[in-house]
């Protein structure tokens, strides 16, 4: 299943991988793969903005502006005119 | 069956967690009469266990009905937040100091499938204190942290257990965690293993790597039906509301409110907010992947519009009315079968936050459109049934 993305969130530093590898193995999307020693976000459309993967890059290859993708918390932070705000978490509802 | 928060019934004594966490001295020393006696309660707790670090509590691998019980009642409402457990470190069958260490959250569900997938394996769990929260939740709110991962390390000693520095963390917590950070602070390397737990075993098979299945967050039609209930649980509490709205609407007349006239519309109504619902908040995440359109909006508003069309056809009970009300039935539940299923991208596993402010810049403006010329056909409805039109 795919889903849009805004084209600037997610930014990739081919000069400062090392091809570790460690973006591989985080990516819930299987957006990277290894090609000649170093990552190839391959299936870049797949992001969730997760962050996971510039998270634990080390060599800071990689940007994420992170996020997560719900509507309701967008519409909180709307109304209250914030970032979008997750109040869900409270004792009444679902997480995330 | 009780659901009282685990942090409150629990004195705050436990093995793993020092006296220095308090800040306070300790009043007396800890012994395992203490642990057990704490625990002893606990559907999971299978006894004690010496290490030559000390004391550590078993856990079982072993799922039982009443828990599975209360899997299903965490997924289905509110008592969700409630179902965790003590953070610190626990062990499954008897683990050495080569045994490996396994971190979850303090969340019963992630808890439970962790030392359920280790069936009978010798191993440690370092449970982090996620306030209840699971894994994937907690790592986007940054409380399955480094910070925590870090803090959990020192309090619970671990060190102490194990000659080797190894963690393999779940997957999913990835976003939460500084890998780099954390072997800096603690002498620490971090492996992440699968996605689901399930696949532990597998990992371990493969010398400790996840390979691409394991690795890839999928979203079956199972993993979208247990969401179901929750969705339902969150507009139930609206459902009141607009019942009366609607039977108020249907009453209205030049006299004043008869309720006695309510009932046809009243009840058309209602049906038509019953279907907009089944199809925004239940067939909508069903069918996800079959429904046209990569947007949610567009793939809620396609299925209630179908939804109610085919009721419509086979009934005729909004067009019997008055066209008014029949097109001002099909706008306003249309788009509430819409606006439910632009709120699944919450739980969804694969929507990113751009694309959900996207879809909200442009789906906002037409809700806030269809609604007020849904209400305008409404009046005009109902000034055409008061025989004035
Ligand atoms: S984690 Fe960073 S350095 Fe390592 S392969 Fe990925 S992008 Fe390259
Ligand atoms: S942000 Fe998450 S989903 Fe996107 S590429 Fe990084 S790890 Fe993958």
């Amino acid at each position: 299943m795919k889903y849009f993305r805004a084209s600037d969130t997610f930014q990739f530093n081919a000069e400062k991988c090392t091809g570790c590898g460690r973006c591989v193995e985080v990516c819930p999307h299987n957006v990277f793969k290894i090609e000649n020693r170093k990552a190839a976000p391959v299936n870049s459309d797949r992001c969730m903005e997760c962050g996971a993967c510039a998270e634990n890059c080390e060599f800071g290859a990689l940007i994420v502006k992170r996020g997560v993708g719900c509507a309701a918390a967008v519409i909180t932070g709307l109304l209250r005119g914030t970032e979008p705000t997750c109040d869900c978490s409270g004792p009444s509802g679902k997480c995330c | 069956m009780k659901f009282e928060p685990v942090q409150k019934k629990l004195p705050p004594l436990s093995p793993v967690i020092r006296a220095s966490e308090c800040g306070c001295p300790p009043v007396k020393n800890i012994t395992p009469a203490d642990i057990a006696d704490e625990l002893k309660n606990e559907t999971w707790f299978a006894g004690l266990i010496d290490t030559p670090a000390g004391p550590v509590p078993q856990v079982s691998t072993e799922i039982k009905l009443s828990e599975r019980i209360g899997h299903i009642r965490a997924r289905t409402s509110s008592f969700r937040m409630k179902f965790s457990l003590k953070p610190g470190l626990y062990a499954v069958g008897s683990p050495v100091s080569s045994s490996d260490i396994f971190v979850t959250a303090n969340y019963r569900l992630s808890f439970d499938h962790l030392r359920k997938a280790l069936e009978g394996m010798n191993a440690w769990i370092l449970v982090l204190d996620t306030a209840g929260i699971n894994v994937w939740c907690a790592a986007g709110k940054g409380t399955f942290g480094t910070d925590e991962l870090i803090r959990r390390i020192k309090l619970t000693d671990i060190k102490k257990y194990v000659e080797h520095r190894k963690l393999i963390l779940p997957q999913l917590g990835a976003p939460g965690i500084n890998a780099a950070e954390v072997r800096r602070n603690t002498g620490f390397r971090l492996s992440y293993g699968p996605v689901r737990a399930d696949d532990i075993k597998k990992y371990i098979e493969k010398g400790y790597t996840a390979d691409e299945e394991m690795r890839l967050v999928k979203f079956t039609m199972k993993d979208r039906a247990v969401l179901i209930p929750m969705e339902i649980n969150m507009i139930k509490e609206k459902l009141i509301y607009f019942i009366l709205a609607a039977f108020l609407y249907s009453a209205l007349q030049p006299e004043g409110i008869i309720f006695k006239d309510a009932v046809t519309s009243g009840y058309t109504l209602i049906t038509a907010g019953i279907i907009s619902v089944a199809a925004g908040a239940v067939l909508t995440p069903l069918l996800l992947p079959f429904i046209p359109f990569r947007s949610f909006a567009v793939k809620g508003g396609i299925t209630g519009a179908v939804a109610l069309l085919i009721i419509e056809h086979c009934t005729g009970a909004f067009s019997s009315v008055n066209l008014y009300f029949y097109s001002a039935v099909i706008i306003l539940f249309t788009l509430i079968s819409s606006y439910i299923a632009l709120q699944f991208t919450g739980a969804t596993t694969y929507t990113s936050l751009s694309g959900v402010k996207k879809e909200i810049k442009y789906s906002l403006p037409v809700y806030i459109a269809g609604f007020f010329v849904s209400t305008i056909l409404l009046v005009i409805s109902k000034i055409y049934e008061w025989g004035y039109l």
